[in-house]
């Protein structure tokens, strides 16, 4: 391997590296305040993707009708709720955010469509359209087992994951697609040559963490997840509802994953399936942190992209081995680390 | 009687459908046999031990792949080919095991998740192994020299091997290890307090599910007699578990429902969902998955669990077991000293939360560890018991130091303890939950639990435990499940419990928690009869009333040292104890 090649792989590992970062702290994010292990995290990437290429070819992406259904269960979820409690407080709010702004957005979306909107448009309306379904999932598939134990909620979360990849093979079809990218030509360092597309992504995946990173420490509403993190019952006697926490940090893990998406969409082609890929090499990253620090999530992410970079030189076909064995080292050495702990 | 005869009508109704149904039918059974062998092992592993895999494809394809190669590569008959995938998969999974089960929960799933998509991809890669292509050429199965080719006949040998495996797993679940595979749900403290190795007992479960997948592959390998990567993915493996929850992972024939209706399921769904929704591709894992969350939300237990109960009044009355008593320890004298602590301390970072505590107890008395909030009672308990090592300072049982013993080791010297917080499994009745704590006196392992042939052993440890159950006065329960007790009696069944384990020391965590008056009178008195019988016990309580009443020696512990040390009476006349509880007057 000549130095050119393998700073080319060091390149090519640090772009899926960043996307993986993603991926790792939105799962890190979400198991903490919801104990949801967010299998379906990578089909927010897939969906992301895939609506821009829809939304490039002039055609309405597929998934506004999932965004309309989804909308429609939740509100009914939470009808049913009400009519149990028998009250009617909250039904305003639940009818606007999921009937009312939905049905703007796909409006929107059926108008703007064969219009060939701007490219900046296209990239907010796809996100615009992508990030609610993950609050609505929440409040459809997770939010009536809340308090469920984790392998409970391990397993609707693959059952989602399955059922969103279904439904992305239905909207988008089994080709895969790439999108445009944010800018073109590189910069050249001497030998040294970055596309316009990896900058791209090395600052929206900085960006990102720094707002994330913002919004926790800063804001009350980051505050609250957090409470609700280290203590779920603690968080709701001093007033803060786990179920708004739930679908707050499902809509933060969306927005990350349609991020992403669009970010990774101009670089490598996304298939309906790529999603899931993705996600559980998030997945690898995150769990080398414990599935609790966000620093050694986002540094083991990068070790995957690292690792797959350069197992695709030696041996491509096995890079997907490579990658996923390494859980099991990694899963070696914290067991010998937890030897001592016992649960509860 | 009636159970029986019905199971006998069912399975002869059944043997005879393959002959008559039609081909396709005759198939699809075929396959439900080859799915319900993969799904038995993991509700065992899932439902009834409460370790999710979703990686049992793999297990499957390694079976297949063993096989396939010894029979192709080698020219090895099928019949070793079998041996071959049992040595490889069991290779695998005691690997796998060894490296996994010991983390919490959901890490395990997270590897299976994990191992499932690396072996695909390997089984696709390996170039002796044909790749994503296949091998084909492989032979078909003889048995006393015919050739098992004809799906009709095949189907017979399917089915054996499920009908085989669905006893065995009802054998074991009905011994020594299979009460302890199913308290595994309770955590490994509960196990561990009881003297077992949970996590031995983890890896044989995993091992023995993953070997029946391995079953299921090599029978199906040398039907199809062909072999690609595609039937051992992920997507394999959810689907299984899709199927044990369908069913009802908690079930034996909970795995045979749900191979059963997810695969017609799946018939149905692939010929309606292209005409319905225009297009071609396997949509039907969307239903999938919305029947899974709604059957998680709405149904958690599954298909079978509206089955069970009908078939549960069918099962005769349970007899009261008796048979010879197990052999008992050897007793101490009374008065004879039996525990000691001695100089023992306990730090966690900058808190000493137990320093420099000694006291003793000697047999046949009831010694009271007592002491306001946060003095170190629970510290204590646990440097007992093993849980917690002591920084410095050592405890003494029968003259022999135990610190640094784990908790089964300490719990197979004699020491039995009762939980603050009831672990009890609901489910089960009070004499198997007794039982659990007789566990440790026998010594059938997995293989012997698992063909039944430890008889002997196991009727004299029920027979242990409904004694157990007689002296403390629980007779009336003994069948019924435990979670239906109140919670003064559930602490009881947790008195009988540890009682089962023949101890010389009987440790209670605050047993007066939570109960009401009368409860606290019924469980006094049942205490003061067993140190009539010549138990000791050590009791840490915060109830004052409950303690003064009943033992004759109390330590009181605060802010981690030993405060006084005597008899009730004088105890609560003592300066310092007062100071403690009731503030000083300044």
């Amino acid at each position: 391997m000549t130095l050119e090649i393998a700073t080319l792989l060091a390149q090519d590992a640090l772009t899926n590296g960043a996307i993986y970062v993603l991926m790792a702290l939105a799962l890190v994010m979400v198991f903490a305040v919801t104990r949801v292990i967010f299998v379906p995290q990578g089909e927010f990437l897939a969906y992301g993707a895939l609506s821009l290429s829809s939304l490039q070819a002039g055609r309405t992406p597929g998934i506004v009708w999932l965004l309309l259904g989804l909308g429609v269960l939740s509100f009914l979820f939470d009808a049913a709720a009400a009519l149990r409690e028998s009250r009617a407080r909250g039904l305003l709010r639940s009818g606007l955010a999921n009937l009312a702004v939905p049905a703007l957005l796909a409006i929107c979306a059926v108008w703007l469509a064969p219009r060939h909107p701007p490219f900046g448009f296209q990239l907010l309306l796809t996100i615009l359209l992508v990030a609610p379904m993950g609050p609505m999932l929440y409040r459809v598939a997770y939010q009536p087992i809340a308090d469920a134990p984790v392998l409970m909620l391990l397993i609707v979360s693959v059952a989602a994951q399955l059922t969103m990849s279904g439904l992305g093979l239905y909207f988008f079809g089994a080709e895969g697609s790439r999108t445009p990218a944010f800018g073109e030509g590189a910069l050249t360092l001497g030998w040294l040559r970055m596309t316009a597309q990896s900058l791209w992504v090395y600052a929206s995946t900085v960006v990102l963490v720094a707002a994330l990173y913002a919004f926790f420490e800063r804001s009350l509403y980051g505050k609250a997840l957090r409470a609700t993190a280290s203590n779920r019952v603690g968080a709701r006697l001093s007033g803060i509802s786990t179920a708004l926490a739930g679908k707050l940090c499902f809509l933060l893990a969306a927005l990350m994953g349609v991020m992403s998406g669009l970010l990774i969409g101009p670089i490598t082609t996304i298939y309906y399936d790529t999603g899931f890929l993705v996600g559980l090499k998030g997945f690898v990253g995150a769990i080398i942190g414990g599935l609790v620090s966000y620093p050694l999530a986002a540094a083991g992410a990068l070790l995957v992209g690292m690792l797959e970079s350069y197992a695709s030189f030696y041996a491509s076909a096995y890079k997907e081995v490579i990658v996923f064995t390494l859980i099991i080292p990694v899963l070696l050495w914290r067991s010998l680390a937890l030897l001592t702990k016992e649960e509860e | 009687m009636k159970h029986r005869a019905l199971q006998a009508a069912a399975l002869a109704l059944f043997s005879l459908a393959p002959l008559v149904v039609p081909d396709y039918w005759v198939t699809l059974l075929a396959y439900v046999g080859l799915y319900s062998l993969v799904v038995l092992g993991l509700c065992l592993l899932t439902g009834i031990a409460g370790q999710v895999s979703f990686g049992q494809a793999a297990f499957v394809g390694l079976g297949a792949y063993a096989s396939a190669w010894a029979c192709t590569a080698l020219a090895l008959s099928p019949w070793l080919g079998l041996l071959a995938g049992i040595a490889v998969t069991a290779l695998f999974a005691l690997i796998l095991g060894a490296v996994t089960l010991r983390l919490s929960g959901h890490f395990l799933p997270l590897c299976t998740l994990a191992w499932g998509i690396s072996l695909y991809y390997c089984f696709g890669n390996v170039g002796f192994l044909g790749g994503y292509t296949g091998l084909s050429g492989i032979p078909a199965l003889t048995l006393f020299g015919h050739e098992l080719k004809a799906t009709r006949t095949y189907v017979y040998l399917i089915w054996g091997c499920v009908l085989g495996a669905v006893t065995l797993v009802t054998l074991l679940l009905d011994s020594r290890v299979g009460r302890a595979v199913r308290a595994l749900t309770r955590g490994s403290q509960l196990l561990e307090s009881f003297g077992e190795n949970t996590m031995l007992l983890k890896l044989q479960t995993f091992l023995f599910a993953a070997l029946l997948g391995s079953l299921s592959g090599w029978l199906y390998v040398h039907y199809q007699r062909f072999l690609n990567p595609t039937p051992f993915s992920l997507h394999m493996g959810i689907e299984y578990l899709f199927m044990a929850v369908v069913g009802g992972a908690g079930y034996v024939w909970g795995a045979v429902l749900g191979a059963a209706s997810i695969t017609l399921l799946q018939q149905v769904l692939q010929s309606w969902l292209p005409k319905l929704l225009g297009a071609s591709g396997e949509f039907e894992t969307i239903v999938f998955g919305v029947l899974i969350v709604f059957m998680l939300q709405r149904a958690p237990s599954g298909l079978w669990a509206w089955i069970a109960p009908g078939l549960s009044r069918l099962r005769p009355e349970p007899e009261v077991p008796s048979a010879d008593a197990l052999p008992a320890r050897s007793r101490p004298q009374a008065g004879e000293p039996l525990l000691a602590v001695v100089g023992a301390s306990r730090a966690f970072g900058g808190l000493m939360a137990v320093n420099k505590v000694s006291f003793e107890l000697r047999a046949g008395e009831i010694l009271g560890l007592i002491g306001p909030n946060g003095a170190g009672k629970t510290t204590t308990f646990n440097l007992i018991t093993g849980l917690l090592a002591p920084s410095s300072g050592k405890v003494l049982f029968r003259g022999r130091a135990i610190t640094g013993l784990a908790p089964r080791q300490v719990a197979r010297l004699g020491i039995a303890r009762t939980f603050q917080h009831v672990k009890l499994l609901p489910q089960m009745s009070v004499l198997d939950n007794v039982a659990i704590g007789a566990s440790q006196r026998g010594e059938a392992g997995f293989l012997r639990c698992l063909l039944h042939l430890e008889r002997g052993e196991e009727h004299r440890l029920r027979a242990e435990a409904a004694r157990q159950i007689r002296r403390v006065g629980l007779a009336e329960e003994m069948f019924r499940p435990s979670g239906s007790l109140p919670l003064g009696k559930q602490r009881v069944v947790e008195v009988a419990r540890a009682l089962a384990a023949d101890p010389l020391l009987l440790l209670l965590d605050e047993p007066a928690a939570g109960l009401r008056y009368a409860e606290k009178q019924a469980l006094a008195e049942t205490l003061r009869q067993l140190r009539g019988e010549g138990m000791s016990v050590l009791l840490v309580e915060h109830d004052m009333d409950f303690v003064m009443g009943l033992v004759d020696r109390l330590v009181v512990l605060d802010f981690g040292t030993k405060l006084a040390e005597g008899l009730p009476r004088d105890i609560q006349t003592h300066p310092l104890v007062l100071e403690a509880y009731l503030g000083g007057v300044r």
